[in-house]
This record gives structure tokens, C-alpha cells and sequence, in this order.
């Protein structure tokens, strides 16, 4: 399976006037874990945003199989987002709704199914994430590890092609996040589906991670990519070095 | 791998020794599993009382909707010894249908909602509003306070913030406090004309107009505008800051949120309320003589008879007014957005509580001063 399902083609990205990233180049091949790292600043999320079609980039395309997403409109911009399911670094849970109308939201808007198919699909998703019984509480009602996982569950109601991730395991226990990885991999392999996942935990990304890029905000475009080991292993560049040798330090102190 | 276009079947196989068979093929998704749901579960009734097996040897496709149909259909209650199975599914979506076990999913009755007896709630909404009674009354004092603290020590205001906030409540206003201000006048004029002009006493509406703006009609409608400007603005930023978790931040670096936040804003309601509502009176008898102009009464005489008829009195009591209608704005404002609950819905309750809360206080407010100004005779 070694097809390209996201292509980036000189993609330059900002706000209001200020350069972030520039002229980045990269692939993302169908069923892969494909990872953005970077320190904090570095416009890991916000270049996760723009692929997501949620800001347009100052240049340069962002081709989901054959739509630009950074250029789309209407119906062919919708067929698009639909492919794509997002969870965010806070969650974003509708506050007002339980887990499981959340995770229904979709299901209610882009199928036919029946209510009881609804239900019961909002409550497998949530079982996926370790939450079924807590499906029937307000997001205010449960912990902010549990409002990421709710909200991933959120992301993988309509069976995404494609899932974007937006630091899924910061803030959960090591036992939670083990598990999220074992999610994340099921999911690669049962459904071939593709994730871009942002984060900089290291034992993640050499679990999941097929290929990484790395993002630098001195030079403001791309380091380093390839497989996650190899780049721990054989890069000469010192920021790739620093990023895995003071986190590999960072693990060795805990 | 969603498209609106896939479709799945659902047929009756031969029988194999005493267990019925049900085939499903095709691509099981979000989309073509509707169909099926319905007519699964009566094929399974129809065989209620044997053993069923489900081949699914000729599902193409299976994503996280054709799963929950299979388990769907293995957590009905059946009969011991008439048990659903699922054969035959290929890999990889076998694994998927592996992660999920259909006894978890059986669906149970919701608790029996327990209805609390009347006097217990009638006691609770007592307990809620002497609650909230007790709260306005600590705010007042904690904001009277703080201010008396802040008035003994004028380096501790926050003057930047205060004058950005003044700003923001003020300069900005000024536009909408302009054209509200001179429609007023205008409408005042018009109105009272109808039935002064039936006397042939058009230079009477000047009486009106001035008495009525500079009176009741200027210092109200400023107060109602910045309450819908500003008392709102403060109540949806404080209210913000609060399910942000920064006034919490803000009370453990051991700083008074009453100080930091609701002093800045009073003082700005305080002295920024008269002066758009002088702006508007201006204006309120500008409206007035234009419409004059149209009745053929030359501007000179209008300000004359507007000069005989008003005192210092007038005007100044309406600016009086308008000093405590500002406090009320903000004070309401802040109040309500300290208060927030949890929540984004919480902060669009009391933005709604603030504007309503400061508007019912201007006029009780303004009802007093009547009172007041009737037993002083201004």
C-alpha cells in the first residue's frame, strides 16, 4: 500500500503577515503513522491546521488525494473534510452535549442510519477509547485525558480515511497513552486508516510513528525526515540530535 | 473510504444441520448498514428459536457501522442454544469485531428519575436566592472596599488597563450615543408636535423636548446603550476569564480579582457614563430644533425658549443620575461575570443576566431620583 494520500507542495504558512513555515515539501502515504515533531513554537499545530483546510496557507497546495483543500469550495471542499476526522489538542467536546451525543454529531448529520445504530455506534467508538461508561456524562463531568480520548472517539465516528491528531498523549498517564498507541495501530491495521499525529513524546513516536518529519522555527521549514529511528540514530543535525538525546535524557531522569 | 454509493445485501443461506443462516455481502458502511438494520433484526426474530450463523465470507468491506450491525445483532437476547455467531468474516475486520464484546452492549433501563417532593425544591430556589442575595450584597462591600483602598492609594490603580477599558466603553461609544442621542430628539419633537401643533403652541415641543431629554430621556437611554455595550462586554470577558481558569490564577498569585478587574471598570462606568450623556443631550436638542426648522421655527428662538425654560437644575440632575447608572452597569457586569458558571452556555447566561439585571436597576434606580428630585422640588 504505497500510495500518496496527502501531498504538500510548496506550502508556506503564517499569520496576519508573519511567516511561520516556509515552502514545505512532504508526503503522507496511505495506512501510515506519519508524525510532526518540533519543540514548542514551532508551528507544529498551526501547519496541522492548515492541512486540515481550517486557515489558508499565504502559498502552495495541500492535495487530499486529488482536492486541493487549500483552494477548495463548496461541495468539493465538504466531500474532502468528510474523509478527514480532527481531534484536538483541548478536545473541543460540545459542552453542552454528553459524550455520546458528541460522538453521534456526525453520525446525525452525514447518514441515514436509525437511532439505535447511532447510539450504538457512538458507544462502541467510546468503548474503543476505554469510555463506555461514561458516555451519558457532560465533558465537564469527566478529566481532561478522558475529554482527549472522547474526543478522538469523536474524530473516528464516520471511519475517517484519514485521522489528523493534535497531541494526543499530552496530559494522559503513561498507562492511557500506552493505550491510545495500541488504538492508534489497531485502527492502522484493521482499517487502513492513516493518521498525522503532532507531538513530541518520544516513546510514542518510536511506537506508532512510521515516518516523522521534524520542524525547526530557526529555519522555519522542515529539518529532518525519514523513520523515527534512523533519525535518532544516524543524523548529524544538531537539532535533530538535541531533540532526541535531551528527551532520551529527559526519560532516563524520570 | 466512505462513499455515498456502497451497498450491502442481506439473504437467507441453506440451513446447516438444526442453525439457520443469514449471508450479508457487499461493503458494510455508514451508509449502506441503514438499510439492513431493520431487516437484520426481523430476519433474527424469524428464527428466534435455533442456532443462527452469520457468513460473512462475501463482506468486501467492513468499517466501525458494519461492525456495530454484527454486534448489534449478537447482543440480542436469544434462548440458550440459539445463539448468534459470526463466521467466516475476513481479515482485517475480523479484528475489529474482536475488540468488541456484545454482552457490554446490551442495553439497560435508565434509572427511574427521582422526582424531588415540592417543599424540597420550593427550599432549594429560597436557599438559591438568598444565595445569590448574599452575593451581591458581598460584592458591593468587597467593591466599596476595594475602592476606598484604591482612593488611599491612587499608585495602586491599574491605569493602563483603566484607560484602555475607558476607551473601549467611552470613545468608542461615542458614534451610536451621537445618532441615538439626536433620533431621540428628533422622535421627542415629532411626537409632542401632534398635539401641541392642534394649539398653534409649536414653540412649546422646545419646552418638551429640552425638559424631556435632559431630564429622564438623555442619562436613560446612555445607561440602557452601555449596557448593552459595555455591561455585556465585561460580563462576557470576566466570564471568559473564569471558565479560563484566570481569575483562579489570579486569586492564587494572591491578587483581588475585585481590585485587578471591577475597580478599573467602575471607575470607568463612573466617569465615562455622564459624559457620552451629555453628548447625548447635546444631541437630543439638536434633534429637536432640526425638526423645528421644519416647522418653520428659527434655531435662535428655539435655544431661547429652551433657555428660559431650563435650569441648571434640569441639566445637572440628569448628569447626576447618570454617574450612579454608570456604577450600575459595570458593578452588574462584573458581578455577572464573576459569577460564571462552567462552560460556554455559562457565559452567555450571564452576559443575558447582566444586560437584563443593570436595565431593571437603572430604571428602579431612576424611579427613586423621581422621587428624590419631586421631594426637593427640582
Amino acid at each position: 500500500m504505497n500510495e500518496t494520500i496527502i501531498r504538500v507542495e510548496h506550502l508556506t504558512i503564517g499569520y496576519g503577515g508573519k511567516t511561520v513555515l516556509k515552502d514545505l515539501n512532504f508526503e503522507v502515504q496511505h495506512g501510515e503513522v506519519f508524525a510532526i515533531l518540533g519543540g514548542s513554537g514551532s508551528g507544529k499545530s498551526t501547519l496541522l491546521k492548515h492541512m486540515i483546510g481550517l486557515y489558508p496557507p499565504m502559498s502552495g497546495h495541500i492535495w487530499l488525494d486529488d482536492i486541493d483543500i487549500a483552494s477548495a469550495q463548496g461541495s468539493v471542499r465538504l466531500s474532502a473534510l468528510r474523509r478527514i476526522g480532527v481531534a484536538y489538542q483541548s478536545g473541543a467536546l460540545f459542552g453542552s452535549m454528553t459524550l455520546a451525543q458528541n460522538v453521534r454529531l456526525a453520525l446525525e448529520e452525514y447518514t441515514d442510519l436509525p437511532d439505535e445504530a447511532m447510539e450504538l455506534i457512538a458507544r462502541m467508538k467510546l468503548d474503543l477509547v476505554g469510555l463506555k461508561d461514561f458516555a451519558d456524562s457532560l465533558p465537564a463531568e469527566v478529566s481532561g485525558g478522558m475529554q482527549k480520548r472522547a474526543a478522538i472517539a469523536r474524530a473516528m465516528a464516520l471511519d475517517p480515511a484519514i485521522l489528523f491528531l493534535d497531541e494526543p498523549s499530552a496530559g494522559l498517564d503513561p498507562v492511557t497513552s500506552a493505550g491510545l498507541d495500541q488504538l492508534i495501530e489497531r485502527l492502522k491495521r484493521g482499517l487502513g486508516v492513516t493518521f498525522v499525529v503532532v507531538t513530541h513524546e518520544l516513546p510514542s513516536i518510536f511506537a506508532i510513528a512510521d515516518r516523522v518529519i521534524m520542524l525547526d522555527p530557526r529555519t522555519r521549514g522542515i529539518v529532518a525526515q525519514g523513520r523515527p529511528q534512523e533519525l535518532r540514530d544516524h543524523s548529524d543535525n544538531p537539532v535533530v540530535r538535541q531533540f532526541f538525546n535531551r528527551q532520551a535524557g529527559a526519560l532516563e531522569a524520570a | 473510504m466512505l462513499s455515498p454509493a456502497s451497498t450491502a445485501a442481506l439473504e437467507a443461506g441453506p440451513a446447516e444441520g438444526s442453525s439457520a443462516v443469514l449471508r450479508v455481502s457487499g461493503r458494510l458502511d455508514a451508509y449502506s448498514v441503514g438499510p439492513l438494520w431493520k431487516a437484520a433484526l426481523t430476519a433474527l426474530d424469524s428464527r428466534a428459536s435455533v442456532p443462527l450463523i452469520i457468513d460473512a465470507s462475501a463482506v468486501d468491506y467492513c468499517d466501525g457501522a458494519g461492525i456495530a450491525l454484527l454486534v448489534n445483532l449478537m447482543r440480542q437476547p436469544r434462548a440458550a442454544g440459539s445463539e448468534v455467531s459470526v463466521r467466516d468474516l475476513r481479515s482485517p475486520f475480523d479484528r475489529l469485531l474482536q475488540q468488541f464484546d456484545p454482552q457490554r452492549f446490551i442495553p439497560r433501563p435508565p434509572p427511574p428519575a427521582l422526582r424531588e417532593p415540592l417543599p424540597e425544591r420550593v427550599g432549594e430556589v429560597g436557599a438559591e436566592f438568598l444565595r445569590e442575595g448574599y452575593q451581591r450584597i458581598a460584592f458591593v462591600g468587597e467593591s466599596a472596599a476595594a475602592i476606598v483602598e484604591t482612593l488611599a492609594n491612587p499608585t495602586h490603580i491599574r491605569r493602563n488597563d483603566a484607560l484602555v477599558i475607558a476607551q473601549r466603553m467611552g470613545a468608542d461609544a461615542i458614534p451610536i450615543v451621537l445618532l441615538i442621542g439626536f433620533l431621540m430628539g428628533v422622535i421627542l419633537a415629532f411626537q409632542t408636535a401632534v398635539a401641541v401643533r392642534q394649539f398653534g403652541a409649536d414653540l412649546f415641543v422646545a419646552d418638551v423636548v429640552a425638559l424631556g431629554v435632559l431630564r429622564e430621556l438623555g442619562p436613560l437611554m446612555t445607561a440602557i446603550i452601555l449596557a448593552g455595550r459595555s455591561g455585556s462586554a465585561f460580563a462576557a470577558e470576566l466570564g471568559t476569564m473564569k471558565v479560563n481558569e484566570e481569575i483562579d490564577a489570579l486569586i492564587t498569585m494572591g491578587l483581588s480579582p475585585v481590585r485587578f478587574l471591577v475597580v478599573p471598570r467602575l471607575i470607568a462606568g463612573f466617569l465615562l457614563c455622564p459624559m457620552l450623556t451629555a453628548i447625548a443631550d447635546l444631541l437630543g436638542l439638536l434633534g429637536g430644533a432640526a425638526v423645528m426648522q421644519t416647522f418653520g421655527v428659527p434655531i435662535v428662538t428655539y435655544f431661547q425658549q429652551v433657555q428660559s425654560m431650563v435650569s441648571q437644575a434640569d441639566l445637572f440632575g440628569g448628569i447626576a443620575k447618570s454617574f450612579v447608572f454608570g456604577v450600575l452597569v459595570a458593578g452588574v457586569g462584573c458581578l455577572q461575570g464573576l459569577n460564571t458558571g462552567q462552560g460556554p452556555s455559562a457565559v452567555g447566561q450571564s452576559t443575558t443576566r447582566a444586560v437584563v439585571g443593570s436595565i431593571i436597576l437603572i430604571v428602579a434606580a431612576d424611579s427613586v431620583f423621581a422621587f428624590i428630585y419631586n421631594v426637593l422640588g427640582i
